[in-house]
């Protein structure tokens, strides 16, 4: 019997995960301080956007409410792509020790067994802040409620996360040959978070059209949140964009894996 | 002639690496032939041995055998499978055990690194049980199963990756440097270990060492690599045929007398009062040389030394390139 990669691959993840969480548990209390700790800190961006509209009451033409939309919809998908992949990010550290090895021998894709790589349950911490936040949004903002707009919200934080994800495996992919690799795609995972938190219209149009179509984060929030709010962008891009998400989504995961069999292979045929 | 297991034809690993070079930061390419035209075949269920300096390719063969690195040139196969290409089936037919590295969970108990082989192998149940009890015994791990790894000596980590390697039923089994920074009663435990496994259940065991001791107790064949190329390929005796190896005939007198001269064969090589050393070619028989002592000189004592392998392996390497077209 046979089963295929990908099913192999979620049960090796699944499996590998669990070990880390108990490895985790064996230190219950730094276990608590930290999540407490990741939680705080991820909170200390959104209390400067609180302090920003103590001086004023529009950011870009965007209400606090708004932009705390925005905010809580970037954060709970890079916290749910941080949670589930961001452990990809060390994998430099494993090729340069030759730890990368041990992953190698064993019948389950290697990407699976990095992604469950030092599983860190504390960066529940971000997620569960971003869900604060982003109730506390819905219940300030007067949306006119459809069901598209309903199941849009939902949909979107999960495409944003994927989207992330894919950046994060792709990132890793280049480790295999830049081992110190990993700020470079931090400054696109985190960094974009951070720009995603604001409103599009602060941003200069040819930034908002790099990131639109060249690496495509304004699909994790911008555009759907703008649909959710009954905003037009600031590039008058055409409506159906705006439901892209999940298409963008599926196509940024299939070029991450590519990226990623590239950089494995070339490890395989350099080792270095 | 026995069907090969392991077979290597004319295997090559290249890699390309640059080099910082004169003052201008200007980086140069050049190539290294980590491994260069490697052939050999091992049949099923022989331990062989895989020695060399650091740096000859050792490791770089073992990548190649496990299918984590890719060969430059050549054609392997292990168990009929191209290992690069098929590298995810082939796991589940082969243990590998990296002496410094390990693959147990260092904050869980030794038992829960065995849970996950298991789900990860998907190895029946039946199966799991009888494989770990019988490491469990040999290895005698039955105290450790509960205590987490980080409490582990280095030799029961050993131990335990061992084990870990083994409960999927691999047929074959490599070890790079198994016996690493172990004491002695772990080293004769982990090789009793591994003589059991290659005799009771026919696992080919490929093994990279550089405790010699290693060599001579399990493995009847051995492979010496140098620069990446074969250099040696055959028994252990062979190799002192090889390394122009020589033993030595102790010999105590009752006096102090000149020294020994006239002995076909042999050589004196010291005196230190009554006691001289004669050395003759290791694949010479050493009875004559006694009787021929015995008959002229007043004999008291006598003892017979092995030549150490380590000496015979670095004289081998010494006398190099004329050497290398010694390989049968």
């Amino acid at each position: 019997m046979v089963e295929s990669p990908v099913v192999q691959g979620l049960r090796a993840y699944v499996l590998i995960v669990g070990m880390w969480i108990r490895s985790t548990m064996a230190y219950r209390t730094s276990f608590a301080l930290t999540v407490l700790g990741n939680f705080l800190v991820t909170g200390l961006d959104f209390v400067a956007i609180m302090i920003m509209f103590w001086h004023t009451d529009v950011l870009g033409g965007f209400a606090v409410a708004e932009v705390a939309l925005l905010y809580g919809t970037a954060s709970a998908s890079l916290g749910l792509a941080d949670l589930t992949m961001g452990s990809a990010s060390r994998l430099g550290r494993r090729v340069r020790d030759g730890t990368l090895d041990t992953l190698l021998v064993r019948p389950v894709p290697v990407i699976a067994q990095v992604a469950a790589d030092r599983f860190a349950l504390r960066r529940l911490g971000r997620v569960s802040q971003a869900l604060l936040v982003l109730v506390w949004a819905l219940s300030s903002l007067e949306v006119a409620w459809t069901p598209v707009k309903a199941l849009l919200l939902p949909v979107t934080v999960l495409s944003g996360a994927a989207i992330f994800g894919a950046l994060m495996v792709a990132g890793a992919g280049f480790q295999f040959l830049a081992q110190d690799a990993a700020e470079v795609q931090n400054s696109f995972t985190y960094g974009g978070n951070t720009m995603l938190q604001y409103p599009p219209t602060i941003f200069a149009k040819d930034l908002v059209r790099g990131v639109t179509f060249i690496v495509p984060l304004a699909f994790v929030n911008w555009l759907p949140a703008l649909r959710i709010l009954d905003r037009q962008d600031p590039l008058g891009l055409p409506g159906w964009l705006d439901f892209a998400g999940p298409v963008v989504a599926v196509g940024c995961c299939f070029l991450a894996g590519l990226a990623w069999r590239a950089g494995l292979r070339s490890y395989r045929s350099t080792g270095s | 002639m026995t069907e090969a297991f392991i077979e290597l034809d004319g295997v090559e690993k290249v890699f390309e690496v640059r080099r910082r070079s004169g003052r201008r930061l200007r980086r140069e390419r050049c190539t290294v032939r980590a491994v260069d035209g490697i052939s050999f075949a091992v049949p099923r269920g022989e331990m062989v041995g895989y020695i060399g300096p650091n740096g000859a390719g050792k490791s770089t063969t073992i990548k190649m055998l496990t299918g984590i690195l890719t060969p430059s040139g050549g054609r392997l196969r292990v168990a009929g499978i191209d290992p690069s290409r098929e590298r995810t089936r082939l796991a589940r037919r082969i243990g590998v055990v990296f002496g410094q590295r390990t693959t147990l969970w260092w904050d869980l108990p030794l038992r829960d690194s065995y849970a996950l082989v298991r789900r990860i192998y998907g190895i029946p149940e039946a199966r799991y049980r009888a494989n770990l009890e019988r490491c469990v015994e040999l290895l005698d791990l039955g105290a450790l199963l509960g205590v987490p790894v980080r409490q582990l000596s280095l030799g029961q980590r050993m131990r335990g990756d061992i084990a870990a390697a083994l409960l999927h039923d691999p047929e074959v089994l490599y070890l790079d440097e198994p016996t690493i920074g172990l004491d002695v009663v772990s080293k004769a435990r982990v090789r009793r270990f591994l003589r059991e496994v290659n005799s009771e259940q026919g696992t080919t065991v490929v093994l990279t060492t550089h405790d010699l001791t290693d060599i001579e107790q399990l493995c009847r064949r051995v492979m010496v690599i140098d620069h990446g190329r074969l250099v040696y390929d055959g028994g252990l005796d062979g190799l002192h045929a090889v390394g122009e190896s020589e033993r030595t005939l102790v010999v105590d007198l009752e006096r102090e007398l000149p020294p020994i001269a006239g002995v076909p064969g042999a050589r004196t090589v010291r005196v230190d009062g009554p006691r001289q050393w004669l050395a003759f070619p290791a694949a010479a028989s050493a009875a004559p040389i006694v009787s021929a002592v015995a008959d002229r000189y007043p004999l008291v004592d006598l003892s017979l030394r092995e030549p150490a392998i380590e000496d015979v392996i670095a004289r081998m390497l010494e006398s190099g390139e004329g050497r290398r077209s010694a390989v049968p």
